[in-house]
């Protein structure tokens, strides 16, 4: 009993993240920027947020949780800036949208990891190499967490649970109901109909990349203040590309991709309680971790005729090509 | 008058920047300026002299004379060691360049490489072998693993037309995961929690080689690094399947009809691209490290892809370009002592010459139409003359 209410706790606070940062990578690529770029801008936006938590936290009481609001804020700034970076290279610059999302990650790295040593030894006057943040605080949803078993789907929340859920609820009507939404879907399967149409497909593309950003950067400040209660360069797990894994898999569409991110954070957090009921040694985690990759790579082998990637993506929009 | 005066720096720039086939060589070396540039208005801001700075990165990687040295180093110590870290990377982004011929990437270099350095370090590197068996045996079984895992991802292409990038991943952190499991397992040492250091017999590099009165690295896998750039360039230069390679990379349809069987050379292209990494993963792995450390993918087989694109995926090209990376990696440590500022700004100076030769297209696209207008500015002063 115990077990599966921590596999469900764990579970949901891992799947949603990732399901933000996904819905952020479906953005981008339903308007035809293909995005690798996704690991650095969560990581980007976190290290924004994470700068911000950490500079306003004097001004609030210390068990005040209004910084973390605030860096969930600045985080989505941030990645929305870092990724209008993406943007300009791939839509302004023609750069390729691979090479340029490689160099976005690395770049995000790099970048973060430098300023993050330099503002704690030059700013704050103590050489290290992180923000610590601490994790944040959890709620448990009264009456509704009393029930048998589904309780656990309310016990023990992050506040940014609910945050995110919000967020991904208007994120999918914006991209579903609305003539923005339909505007950006198109841009991805055929973006001469949408400049026929009078939309320029270049600001589309760029908007959608910087949704993409902020999305991202959420996301990464809420693992940033669940799994580690600090930013570090260790925040570049890979989540982002587990993120792209589970938009594939979800077809790019945000329904089928929470449902996706759903099985990858119960099957990660039901590899750390299999581990521990069964009394392996911790090193039976990471081949648990290996299963949300191998599940995506059968499925594409599997459902490859199903599977469609929008049919524009990843190419340079060129008006005069036919 | 209507047109505007061409501005004489823009004037000068263009002629300085040549045409397409003198832009392969002045954008990387434009992107490369610009972010020495960079990277010295950040020297600047933090009250840093940035010319002492840059020296430093070359005292640190051996090209240039440091003040004082300890015993039994000299700058030929500092340079041999840079030269061992720069094996792995010239082999790295070598693989990535076959397969951006081709128009495939290889971003799972990194994977490859930890793969092919896990199998040969549990087969050959803890073996008693005599080192003359042993060595040639590292790179035979790193070269045939790192091979086949790449096949794999051109035969799922091939098959099932699974995108390469998306596939790469996937095993890029399957492998990660799958190595940390194997190294915490069965070999790790409890000490630095890295897997067991491989024999000195099976070992790439020399280390700590006492050569007349220095103690110096020597990487054995460099003259095989060398020896690649050389088949690589013979490859698409003089061979028909690098021919072919080439073509399909240019334009897969008309490879088609031509008549060239693109499927089998896919899987072909990646399996060399993965050779390369194998052998990569070996002079890494077995070689300037010596030991494999669980739960990271290191970063170099990401930073090949951007080595490629700065050398334009030529051999020759590649060579200069993943030297320059790794003086400023290795030059970095020394710099951090000399100036001041935290090596990881190494780190940011790549990354910004990455940046920037990745908006070679632009550059292009840039230089190409300030030409243009300046051709038709040119021309619209001449009638006027005439009139």
């Amino acid at each position: 009993m115990n077990t599966i209410n921590t596999l469900i706790i764990d579970g949901l606070s891992f799947t949603l993240p990732l399901f933000i940062m996904a819905i952020g990578g479906i953005y981008s690529e339903r308007s035809g920027v293909t995005n690798l770029a996704i690991e650095g801008l969560q990581g980007f936006g976190a290290f924004f947020g994470a700068l911000a938590a950490t500079l306003l936290s004097g001004f609030f009481a210390a068990s005040s949780q209004i910084p973390m609001y605030l860096a969930m804020l600045f985080a989505m700034l941030g990645g929305m800036l870092y990724a209008m970076l993406h943007a300009v290279l791939c839509v302004k610059f023609k750069a390729d949208q691979v090479i340029s999302g490689v160099v976005i990650n690395l770049l995000a790295v790099a970048l973060t990891t430098f300023l993050t040593s330099q503002l704690n030894a030059s700013v704050f006057g103590a050489p290290s190499n992180k923000f610590v943040l601490g994790t944040s605080l959890r709620f448990s949803i009264p009456g509704l967490s009393k029930i048998p078993v589904l309780g656990a789907f309310f016990t023990n929340l992050y506040p940014f649970e609910l945050v995110i859920l919000a967020v991904a609820a208007f994120a999918w009507y914006v991209l579903y109901k609305t003539p923005f939404g339909m505007h950006l879907r198109a841009c991805g399967d055929n973006p001469h109909a949408v400049d026929a149409a009078g939309v320029e497909v270049g600001k589309v593309r760029f908007a959608a990349v910087m949704i993409s950003g902020a999305l991202s950067g959420l996301g990464g400040i809420c693992f940033a203040y669940s799994i580690s209660g600090q930013f570090s360069p260790a925040i570049y797990m890979g989540y982002g590309y587990l993120a792209i894994a589970a938009l594939i898999f979800g077809n790019w569409q945000i329904m089928p991709t929470f449902f996706a991110c759903l099985i990858f954070g119960f099957a990660r957090s039901a590899g750390f309680a299999l581990t521990q009921a069964l009394d392996l040694s911790a090193a039976f985690s990471d081949l648990f971790m290996t299963l949300p990759y191998i599940i995506t790579l059968l499925l594409l082998v599997f459902f490859s005729k199903s599977n469609h990637a929008p049919r524009a993506l990843g190419e340079i929009y060129d008006k005069g090509k036919r | 008058m209507k047109n505007k005066k061409t501005n004489p720096f823009l004037r000068r720039f263009l002629s300085i920047m040549g045409d397409e086939k003198r832009q392969k060589i002045t954008i990387p070396i434009l992107a490369i300026l610009l972010s020495l540039l960079a990277g010295a208005v950040v020297y600047l801001i933090m009250g840093k002299n940035p010319l002492k700075a840059y020296l430093s990165f070359l005292q640190g990687a051996g090209l240039f004379p440091k003040g004082n040295y300890a015993a039994k180093r000299s700058m030929v110590t500092d340079l041999m060691s840079m030269l061992n870290a720069w094996t792995p990377m010239l082999l790295a982004s070598l693989s990535v360049a076959v397969a951006m011929r081709s128009g495939l990437f290889n971003i799972g270099v990194s994977g490859q490489m930890m793969l092919a350095g896990l199998v040969a370090t549990v087969t050959i590197g803890y073996s008693p072998l005599p080192a003359v068996l042993a060595k040639p045996l590292v790179v035979l079984v790193a070269v045939l693993v790192g091979a086949a895992a790449s096949a794999l991802i051109g035969f799922l292409k091939y098959k099932w037309n699974i995108n390469e990038v998306v596939s790469a991943i996937m095993f890029n952190y399957i492998i990660r995961y799958t190595v940390s499991f194997s190294i915490k397992s069965f070999i790790a040492d409890p000490i630095s929690r890295q897997s067991r250091a491989v024999g000195p017999a099976a070992r790439l590099s020399l280390m700590d080689t006492e050569i007349g009165g220095l103690k110096m690295d020597i990487p054995l896998g460099l003259i095989l690094a060398l020896v690649s750039v050389f088949l690589v360039r013979f490859l698409f230069q003089k061979m028909k399947l690098g021919f072919e390679f080439r073509t399909i990379g240019a334009n897969p349809r008309a490879a088609k009809y031509a008549g060239i069987h693109v499927g089998r050379n896919l899987i072909l292209t990646m399996t060399f691209s993965g050779a390369l990494a194998g052998l990569a993963g070996a002079t890494y792995f077995l070689g300037y490290y010596g030991s494999i450390q669980p739960d990271t993918l290191i970063s170099t087989g990401f930073d090949a892809i951007a080595v490629c694109i700065l050398g334009n995926s030529n051999p020759l090209g590649i060579l200069l370009a993943s030297f320059l990376i790794t003086v400023i990696d290795k030059g970095g440590i020394y710099m951090s002592s000399t100036v001041g500022v935290r090596q990881e700004i190494g780190a940011l100076i790549t990354a910004l010459i990455l940046l920037f030769a990745a908006c070679g297209a632009f550059f292009r696209y840039f230089i190409a139409a300030r030409r243009q207008q300046m051709l038709d500015a040119d021309h619209a002063e001449k009638k006027e003359a005439e009139v």
